[in-house]
């Protein structure tokens, strides 16, 4: 037995509630964050990504007031993205609970803030999160500023060069968000992630496209990912997380399986 | 309320916090210090830490609890950077002295081709030795691993995990334990090891 490839529901937060919207829009109140963390945690989640929605776009730094919260009742990891732009802001995060932090946009602004995080907490506290789309040209490019689609930038840097380049500065992971295929619930970006895949050497977590538990067990087989992460599947109570991981378990993936789904 | 008090070394690390949300979760009383005389009071002493070996150890050698580790005679438990101190010397930071509370040395963990370093993620523990602080946890349980460095198996190895080549999960000597990976966020297997510490393990 070896590393289990982990699965991470994803979480939208806004004023210390989980919201659901469609496309960063119209958000819906999905209820208390404690609640749906330690449902998550309960259920078999490896790890949960909570992403500050009202932060980013606002320009205003994370509330740890929540991070307490969940940290106090869940015990597995989890990571907090969205609204860090500084080391101090990043250490107010950890110091209230959350096992990592993960930056976006900020990086793409100055990819030393990487250097900086990496220095003061450690590379195994740094994700780095990439919102990734295939240009006209073929070529998958990166965007920033995807919180708010009026705002939303191309930048010229291709997605494979800005993964070697933020691993340079000290990323200890990387979140790959393949635009095109989230939200449309028709299976993870495969080729895409594959591409990634061969030039990334820290852990890489696929994001954007999980609809049905195949796509699970494709990106892991397919992709060599090492986690996948998906927000509406888990919400909506699509794909339960116990079956998900028998399903896992049974098309031979490495998965921790809690003892209550074993029988 | 009169469970055992727990002191928390205050080395600089970040996941603090964690550590006594899980202690508390258990019905310890866990206190985060760097008082000398706190430490040497306590039932249980905890090392916790994130970071860097080489800043570690200056913050601890600076407040002279490098010291007052070596005089503690409750039981000791260090966590993920906080047992690779207490081993004998690491290769992070370009070769750190550790505390020597425990024979052994910490290796970069060796890159390969597929080998994803950070070692990150719930891995399998295995070759468990029976000892009181693995009291209640199975053979290929997992656990939650976040490191760069490990120590090798060793004479003090009771557990161990397999990434790439096998490092020690958990050790153990006399008193003294550390954990590589992170019980506070184990989930049930991890409560499991704090709650042996804190309540199996013989004073």
């Amino acid at each position: 037995m070896t590393l289990a490839r982990r699965i991470i529901p994803c979480l939208d937060v806004r004023e210390g509630r989980v919201v659901k919207g469609t496309r960063f829009r119209d958000h819906r109140d999905m209820g208390d964050i404690v609640e749906l963390a330690t449902r998550y945690a309960t259920e078999g989640a490896d790890e949960l990504v909570f992403y500050d929605i009202t932060a980013s776009p606002q320009g205003r730094g994370v509330d740890v007031n929540w991070v307490t919260r969940v940290a106090r009742a869940i015990d597995i990891p989890f990571c907090v993205a969205g609204g860090i732009r500084t080391v101090d802001q990043a250490r107010a995060v950890l110091h209230a609970g959350a096992d990592k932090i993960s930056v976006n946009t900020p990086a793409t602004r100055r990819p030393e803030l990487v250097t900086e995080l990496a220095e003061a907490f450690g590379v195994q506290c740094v994700v780095v999160g990439v919102d990734s789309l295939r240009d006209e040209d073929g070529v998958w490019r990166i965007r920033q500023l995807t919180g708010d689609p009026d705002a939303t930038r191309a930048l010229s840097v291709t997605t494979l060069d800005w993964v070697r380049q933020v691993q340079e500065h000290g990323a200890g992971e990387v979140v790959l968000n393949c635009m095109g295929s989230d939200g449309v619930r028709q299976g993870y970006d495969l080729e895409q992630l594959a591409a990634v895949r061969t030039v990334c050497g820290v852990p890489l977590v696929a994001s954007g496209g999980a609809g049905a538990p195949e796509h699970f067990v494709d990106v892991f087989r397919d992709a060599d990912v090492d986690g996948a992460l998906a927000a509406t599947v888990f919400h909506s109570g699509a794909i339960p997380l116990p079956a998900l991981k028998r399903t896992l378990a049974d098309a031979g993936v490495e998965v921790r399986l809690t003892p209550d789904m074993a029988a | 309320m009169s469970g055992p008090r727990v002191a928390l070394v205050d080395g600089g690390g970040t996941n603090i916090g964690s550590v006594s949300y899980a202690l508390e979760r258990l019905g310890a009383t866990a206190r985060l210090t760097s008082d000398p005389a706190d430490i040497l009071a306590a039932d249980r002493v905890l090392l916790p830490g994130v970071g860097a070996a080489g800043v570690g150890m200056r913050r601890l050698r600076e407040l002279g609890l490098d010291e007052v580790l070596h005089q503690v005679q409750a039981p000791l438990l260090g966590v993920c950077l906080g047992m690779q101190l207490l081993l004998d010397h690491t290769e992070e930071d370009g070769g750190v002295q550790g505390l020597g509370l425990i024979s052994g040395q910490v290796r970069a963990i060796p890159a390969a081709p597929g080998l994803r370093v950070p070692h990150m993620g719930w891995n399998a523990l295995t070759g468990l030795v029976q000892d009181p602080i693995l009291a209640g946890i199975e053979e290929g349980e997992r656990a939650y691993f976040v490191h760069c460095y490990a120590a090798p198996p060793g004479p003090h190895t009771v557990a161990s995990a397999t990434h790439g080549a096998p490092l020690s999960a958990v050790i153990r000597s006399g008193l003294r334990w550390g954990a590589q990976f992170h019980p506070e966020r184990s989930a049930s297997v991890g409560a499991r090891l704090l709650r042996n510490f804190v309540v199996e393990v013989a004073r």
